[in-house]
């Protein structure tokens, strides 16, 4: 079964597939070599569950990519 | 030692938050400041106007008609000067009871550490992730408490790292692997009032912790300065695979 599903990116919805993972959201939409932080409904997911951690109907992923200009 | 007119910080000083108890260890405090472009421009006067004592400032750049745009302790007629230095005098004419340090030098990690070990409070301001890896490291080492500050093209971001308290560090927020260049606000672009907010918070987050006024430790405020909104991203332990500050734990 390929069942969709939506979770909120960023405030936005997102639909992606059953199954997808944070670090499969990640590959999607952040360039390669940049940094992020990422937040999972209210709190920083640790680097080491981004390819572990399912995302299921209804999650709340925020993305913030770090910059370094001053 | 300058004698300090309290008639100068009557406006602050008159704050019950601070009072002239608050103003005395202003005065008894010492911050450095890692970079005088846009960020260190507009956090640093705030800091001397408010009375800190000692401010460190550390940049080997030299002053550029690019900068003029948004890093408004400089003048016309500084282009060439090294940027620290002309920083350094306009802080010491606003507010001559303030001893400023300077440092035309591009700091090694060792060099970062040792002063971080020296000041109350550490603010990054600096323009590369090669540098603020190096301050977060220093800082972490030195348990010295940490404002980070960063801006391009309508984006900021503010976050303060306080690891006396046991929080996260920046290398929890942002894992210090992939490409280090990243993009610079000479090839972006940046808007003098995004990077200049984001350094007088970095200012008014320095005044907060030397103050105990308290701050949120470990979280990250990134704003969109064209829609004017704000995110927040909490984080409310050490990562455990850091490998800056989990490694550090002497």
């Amino acid at each position: 079964m390929d069942a969709m599903m939506t979770v909120m990116l960023n405030g936005a919805p997102h639909p992606c597939g059953a199954g997808t993972s944070v670090a499969d959201v990640l590959r999607e939409i952040v360039p390669a070599g940049r940094r992020v932080a990422v937040e999972l409904n209210g709190e920083v997911l640790p680097r080491a569950e981004h390819a572990t951690r399912r995302l299921v109907q209804g999650d709340a992923l925020e993305v913030v990519q770090a910059i370094g200009g001053g | 030692m300058q004698q300090t007119d309290f008639r100068r910080y009557s406006r602050q000083s008159i704050l019950p938050e601070i009072g002239v108890h608050g103003q005395a260890v202003l005065r008894d405090s010492a911050a450095l400041v890692i970079g005088c472009g846009g960020l260190g421009c507009a956090a640093a006067p705030y800091l001397a106007g408010a009375g800190v004592g000692r401010l460190v400032l550390v940049d080997d750049d030299v002053i550029e008609a690019s900068n003029l745009q948004r890093q408004l302790l400089f003048r016309t007629a500084d282009v060439g000067q090294p940027k620290a230095q002309v920083a350094a005098a306009a802080l010491r004419a606003l507010n001559p009871e303030v001893e400023v340090e300077v440092h035309v030098a591009r700091f090694t990690a060792e060099d970062i550490e040792r002063r971080a070990r020296d000041v109350d409070v550490v603010l990054d301001c600096s323009d590369n992730f090669t540098t603020r890896y190096a301050v977060n490291a220093a800082c972490v080492h030195a348990r010295t408490p940490l404002v980070s500050g960063a801006a391009i093209r309508f984006e900021g971001q503010l976050a303060v790292f306080d690891l006396r308290r046991g929080g996260p560090c920046y290398a929890c927020l942002y894992p210090p692997t992939g490409d280090f260049s990243g993009e610079r606000c000479e090839d972006a672009g940046i808007l003098g009032p995004v990077v200049g907010t984001i350094g007088v918070l970095q200012a008014l987050e320095a005044l907060k912790l030397l103050l105990g006024l308290g701050t949120a430790s470990g979280t990250l405020r990134a704003w969109n300065a064209l829609s004017g909104t704000w995110r927040m991203v909490r984080m409310k332990a050490p990562d455990p695979g850091c490998t800056v500050c989990r490694t550090s734990v002497k």
